[in-house]
């Protein structure tokens, strides 16, 4: 389990980069108010989507708006045409955390 | 429409292949491209393919060979019968069609005279690029003639490959016209912070040497040596196939906001097209990767009788010196720019560029989250001025 921040550090609407891991993923915090850790490096080219525009569940790429569904990793929107990997998000205590691993969840 | 042809194999091309198939189009649909290589992504060119990062650019994906597409590789299109709209191909083939796609792009400036010295390349396609990439090796004396995002991208990849750059520009300052004199002074700052010379207001004379380029000669007389030269100077539209064709021809195959030329059922895309923009108010060849990939959908649905203009705002990026600048919407003289975040000397920051107190455009460095922000208010086209 990775220790990302509090809950009360990532708004709603917004995202967070964890780069101690290689590589790096996103935690988004939709507006619903539900938590996605996803890889943040965009399939197409090298681009952070922790950067990138949120909406419902999808998040569309800062460099060229690839999209992706945070909840099953799969591209939504050219020109991305490979999946990005998704991990389980765990809130507790206030705290939240990925369930990181090397191996594709 | 029984039968489409597609003339152009690269991102405008394929991507209206893809949008005609997606809009329903089940008929015959032919792509005709003049290199041999399978649709390729171009930026990387110029990027992390020609540091040798990558070589994967490859744009097809598994999903197209459901898509039906008859392909026609390293054939060139010689004309367009606008009667029976029949193509003549440069391998004797002769397509007859109900629709055609224009999709041809655009080929690299030579300066005049320099086509064929060895040493001398443009960079534009991936021959260009596989050429050039085995003459950047570590400390060899590199000139690049302009300091627009290629000959920008290709000094900062040399640089990053060792070589000694100097950039030649005319202007008397990178990216003038795009960016403005305020930014473009950013951009010229990029190549000083990585040691790269850059020379503006300079005119290149010719090039000296006799089997292999020695040296640039500048128009005062000054000779900057060089073992390898790369030219950026703009690219030129690919449309001398389609004279006698009947299609207005300016700067590109005009059309208007939909992509309609004016023959029925014959529609341009991409950086050949010179088309009406309702964000300039004007007709405008855009040569940008977005562009090539979101004209198509206005195409195709406007070939499947369909017509809609492209709303999408101009929108291009160019990375130099692990520096990502990002910019959409469109300068023109007078406007005024201001940076509202981050600060331009430490290439970091968010410029927004105004005509009177309307928003026209917005420039990212290392920037991208509140870029992605600023780019949604550009979306939809300005008040005509």
């Amino acid at each position: 389990m990775i220790e990302v921040c509090r809950v009360g550090d990532l708004p709603p609407g917004e995202a967070v980069r964890v780069d101690t891991v290689d590589p790096p993923i996103a935690v988004f915090r939709t507006e619903d108010g539900d938590f996605y850790a996803v890889d943040d490096t965009c399939t197409h080219q090298d681009a952070s989507l922790a950067d990138g525009w949120l909406e419902g569940c999808t998040v569309e790429c800062p460099l060229h708006a690839s999209c992706f569904d945070l909840r099953t990793g799969q591209p939504s929107g050219p020109p991305a045409t490979k999946p990005i990997r998704t991990y389980p998000v765990v809130v507790e205590d206030g705290v939240i955390r990925v369930a990181y691993s090397e191996v594709a969840c | 429409m029984r039968t489409a042809a597609v003339i152009g194999a690269s991102l405008a091309g394929l991507s209206t292949a893809r949008a005609l198939r997606q809009q329903g189009f089940d008929g015959r649909l032919v792509i005709v491209g003049d290199e041999p290589h399978r649709p390729y992504d171009r930026p990387p060119l110029s990027k992390e393919f020609l540091a040798g990062k990558s070589s994967d650019i490859g744009l097809r994906t598994p999903d197209d060979e459901a898509l039906d597409f008859d392909w026609r590789l390293g054939a060139r299109a010689l004309s367009l019968n606008p009667h029976d709209r029949s193509i003549e191909l440069s391998n004797g083939q002769t397509l007859r069609c109900d629709g055609v796609v224009i999709a041809t792009g655009a080929r690299a400036r030579w300066l005049p005279g320099t086509e064929g010295v060895n040493g001398v390349h443009v960079l534009r396609t991936l021959d260009d690029a596989i050429r050039l990439r085995a003459e950047l090796v570590p400390g060899v004396k590199l000139v690049v003639v302009g300091a627009g995002f290629i000959g920008a991208e290709v000094a900062s990849t040399a640089r990053y490959l060792g070589a000694d750059v100097t950039v030649i520009e005319a202007e008397p300052l990178p990216l003038l016209r795009q960016l403005g004199p305020e930014l473009g002074a950013v951009c010229a700052g990029l190549h000083g912070d990585h040691g790269v010379r850059l020379i503006t207001n300079a005119q290149v004379k010719r090039i000296l040497g006799a089997n292999r380029v020695r040296s640039v000669e500048l128009a005062d007389g000054r000779q900057i040596p060089a073992e390898v030269v790369v030219v950026g100077i703009g690219a030129a539209p690919n449309f001398e196939w389609l004279a006698g064709s009947g299609l207005q021809l300016d700067n590109g195959v005009v059309t208007d906001a939909a992509c309609a030329t004016g023959l029925p059922e014959v529609v341009a895309v991409g950086d050949v097209a010179a088309s009406y923009s309702v964000h300039l108010h004007d007709r405008h060849r855009a040569e940008h990767w977005t562009n090539a990939l979101e004209q198509p959908v206005t195409a195709a649905a406007t070939l499947l009788g369909d017509p809609r203009p492209h709303l999408s705002a101009p929108y291009f990026w160019s990375d130099q010196y692990g520096v990502r600048i990002q910019f959409t919407g469109h300068r023109r003289e007078g406007d005024t720019v201001r940076v509202i975040e981050g600060d331009t000397d430490r290439r970091s920051f968010l410029a927004v560029y105004e005509r009177g107190d309307v928003l026209v455009g917005v420039l990212g460095m290392n920037q991208p989250k509140l870029f992605s922000r600023w780019r949604r208010q550009l979306a939809r086209p300005v008040l005509a001025p």
